[in-house]
């Protein structure tokens, strides 16, 4: 993992100095909250509905035991006893005072956790692939290529006053786990015709109220280059991205407008001004970043373990937990294990301070000190050995994190919605945990298989709706929420945008249209189809017609 | 009333900093008649009037908004003084591209100067796309100038000034 030396501590030290500054501006009424609003943006603290809101940044949603233990503790200390997980493998605390953010800035930074562009224009946290570096179909591990983005867009002079945020994602493995087709930038590592290593490019991704699949801007971009080429791209945006109407802001309107031809030859254009030499990172920085993620000293072990064979025989939970919430690894003898933040009746993406702790131990002790987050709001242990698969198991169920549900219906995505966001509609919680509930046999669940539910709570889309199986939007009507269903969107490597079923539900019809989705599904599906695929296959007719035969 | 901040020194090196500078530049609207001495204009009047400022023993400076490409003053910049690069409000970040296109790829060596809404929090990002004038927004002084300016010992990336990036100072 990436260890931060002097340089990049004394810049945090420097970051949360200046914050502490302008906080005690604010506090003493120097600074009204029109003029604190830019300030406290750029380092991650949002007013919400309550409270203020900190995002904390989680480079490629990867965290070592300490920053764990240290979250759990500020959520403890500062908030209610958690935090929540973003899609953005980010983690939000809800109910912070504003006088405390600066000692929760310097206990973040005592063990190299920030805020930095977790909101605002700017570059934001990159995001990758939560299982790199423990994947054999990696081509090359992203969390590489990420840090060099972070560092790169870290403060960036040029683009920090972009015309919207900016999302970047990397995976370096066919299977998108990543969502990389919904962002501004996404980065797919490929193999050169040599076997170099480089990147296939696209843009103009996006969700929120006009949602795009981003479209390939390069098939192959030899890696080397990768910051000049950013750099062109961002310029292109910078000077040309609309800044007249915030909903047309984003790069993806940029490249609809253009036209995919279009902007990739503006890019190409710049690209070719660009003094490469002096924009592209040298190569000895990034060899000094790779070997930060040199594999670990993983031991030679039998592919079978006769341990976790012999304990598996005698549980059904542990079947079950392996079924769904552990996936191969890259070296014999260990797996990769999903631990879910998605129990039935909870809040998606909310861990208690004492499951942090949980978890940050079992990641020292049984993942050599890794710990990631997924972008459906889950975390994972990256390296746990075939042969403590029991004794993780069983320590994350007496957690109440053992929920083996990893993809099924109730690993649901939700954005916190009316219960917290200002810019709500709709409640988004309630009707995850409603849904969770209808979905809460496991049986059931596993007979159904991967079926991908998302809510929003409003158009913004921070809950993925667009991309979902099934997709759930929360909308006002008359002062009431209603709930607009969507099928057959998905943000992985088929990534599509849904299409809306029919007239909104109100709350309490939702769980049972869900229901009806999902049977009707069963009926006609055929082979080894999930959801999605029988959606393509057969189109909304059906689908509609159980739901609104249904509903009244 | 001085109101111009402009920065001495070289950013990466130890007398770093800023000052009150006397500027004897007026600012000449489209409309207005043409004063006497040092002028900066828009660039449409520029265009239509520029020749024969030029050609004057004043000292001109061109004022360019957002939405105008400096690559338009590619042929007359040896014979500009100033470059004014205007915010109309600080989150429109435009001017930086301007400012860094101005110095590394058309070589300007005049002053660029930050005009409009301009705001002591943006200092840092601002002198390091090769802005070295300022007619501050918000009050500031120099002296806050060049602390906001140089909030911070490290820097990640290359831009337009001379600071020694992180990852040339891991080098040695
Ligand atoms: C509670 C405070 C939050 C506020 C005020 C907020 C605000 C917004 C807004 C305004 C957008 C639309 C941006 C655009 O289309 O340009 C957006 C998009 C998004 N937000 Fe949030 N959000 C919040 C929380 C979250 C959370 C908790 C998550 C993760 C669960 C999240 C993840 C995202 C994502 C993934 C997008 C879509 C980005 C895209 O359009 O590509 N946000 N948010
Ligand atoms: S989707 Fe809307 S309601 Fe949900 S967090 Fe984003 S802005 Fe808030």
């Amino acid at each position: 993992m990436y260890r931060y030396d002097a340089i990049d501590r004394e810049f945090l030290t420097d970051r949360s100095n200046e914050f502490r500054h302008q906080v005690a501006r604010r506090l003493a009424g120097e600074l009204t909250e029109d003029q604190f609003k830019p300030l406290r943006l750029m380092n991650g603290l949002y007013l919400q509905l309550h409270a203020y809101m900190l995002r904390v940044a989680i480079p490629y949603g990867s965290l070592n035991s300490r920053q764990v233990r240290r979250l759990a503790w500020i959520g403890r200390t500062y908030d209610k006893g958690y935090g929540h997980f973003t899609t953005r493998q980010n983690l939000q605390f809800h109910w912070i005072k504003l006088k405390d953010v600066p000692d929760i800035l310097d206990a973040m930074a005592e063990v190299d956790l920030h805020a930095i562009q977790t909101s605002g224009n700017c570059i934001r946290n990159v995001t990758a692939d939560p299982y790199a570096g423990a994947t054999a179909e990696e081509i090359d591990d992203p969390r590489v290529w990420s840090e060099i983005l972070r560092q790169w867009s870290t403060l960036h002079p040029e683009f920090s006053f972009l015309p919207r945020k900016f999302k970047i994602a990397v995976t370096g493995a066919l299977t998108d786990r990543a969502a990389v087709k919904t962002h501004d930038i996404g980065l797919f590592l490929r193999k050169g015709r040599e076997g170099e290593i480089g990147f296939e490019v696209v843009v103009g991704g996006g969700q929120g109220r006009t949602p795009y699949i981003a479209q390939t801007i390069r098939s192959y971009l030899p890696s080397e280059h990768l910051l000049s080429y950013v750099e062109a791209i961002l310029r292109v945006y910078n000077r040309h991205g609309r800044r007249d109407n915030i909903y047309k802001a984003r790069i993806k309107i940029l490249v609809a407008a253009l036209g995919i031809e279009e902007f990739t030859r503006q890019v190409e254009e710049e690209w070719g001004k660009i003094n490469a030499e002096r924009a592209d990172l040298p190569a000895a920085e990034q060899a000094r970043i790779r070997a930060a993620f040199a594999q670990p000293n993983f031991e030679t072990l039998p592919a079978v373990s006769e341990a976790f064979e012999a304990a598996r025989a005698a549980s059904p939970a542990l079947q079950r937990f392996v079924r769904n919430n552990v996936k191969p690894h890259k070296v014999p003898g260990y797996t990769i294990v999903e631990v879910s933040l998605k129990a039935i009746g909870q809040t998606p993406g909310d861990a208690t301070a004492d499951q942090l702790d949980v978890v940050a131990d079992l990641g020292e002790r049984y993942s050599l000190d890794d710990i990631r987050v997924t972008h459906a709001q889950n975390l994972v242990l990256p390296h746990v050995k075939l042969d403590d698969l029991p004794a993780v198991h069983a320590a994350l169920e007496a957690a109440g994190l053992a929920t083996a549900n990893i993809d099924l219906a109730s690993d649901i995505i939700a954005c916190p919605g009316l219960d917290y966001c200002a810019l709500a509609n709709a409640r988004a919680i309630p009707i995850a945990q409603d849904i969770a509930k209808t979905f809460a046999d496991p049986d059931r669940a596993e007979k159904i298989g991967e079926l991908k539910i998302k809510i929003s709570g409003c158009i913004n889309a921070c809950g993925h709706h667009h991309v979902a199986h099934i997709g759930i939007l929360g909308v006002d009507k008359k002062g009431e929420e209603f709930y607009q269903l969507s099928l057959g969107g998905s943000g992985a490597e088929d990534a599509s945008i849904g299409k809306i079923l029919g007239p909104g539900l109100s709350a309490e019809k939702v769980a049972p249209a869900i229901d009806a989705l999902v049977e009707t599904y069963l009926h006609i599906r055929t082979g080894g189809e999930r959801f999605l695929d029988t959606y393509r296959r057969v189109g909304l007719e059906p689908f509609k017609e159980a739901v609104y035969a249904q509903a009244d | 009333m001085p109101k111009l901040i402009k920065l001495i020194g070289d950013a990466s090196g130890p007398n770093f900093g800023a000052e009150w500078a006397e500027d004897g530049f007026v600012h000449v609207g489209d409309d207005d008649a043409l004063p006497e001495g040092d002028v900066i204009l828009s660039l449409a009047r520029f265009q239509a009037e520029g020749e024969i400022l030029l050609s004057n023993s004043r000292r001109v400076g061109v004022r360019i908004e957002p939405d105008q490409e400096v690559e338009a003053l590619a042929y007359d910049l040896p014979h500009l003084s100033v470059v004014a690069l205007s915010f109309p409000k600080y989150r429109d970040g435009r001017a930086y591209t301007s400012a860094r296109l101005l110095r590394e790829r058309l070589g300007f060596t005049g002053e660029v100067r930050a005009v409009g809404d301009v705001l002591q929090e943006q200092a840092g990002f601002m002198v390091r796309c090769g802005f070295d004038a300022f007619e501050p927004n918000d009050g500031a002084t120099p002296e806050a100038w060049t602390k906001a300016a140089h909030r911070f010992r490290h820097v990640y990336q290359r831009a337009a000034d001379s600071r020694r990036v992180a990852f040339e100072e891991r080098a040695v």
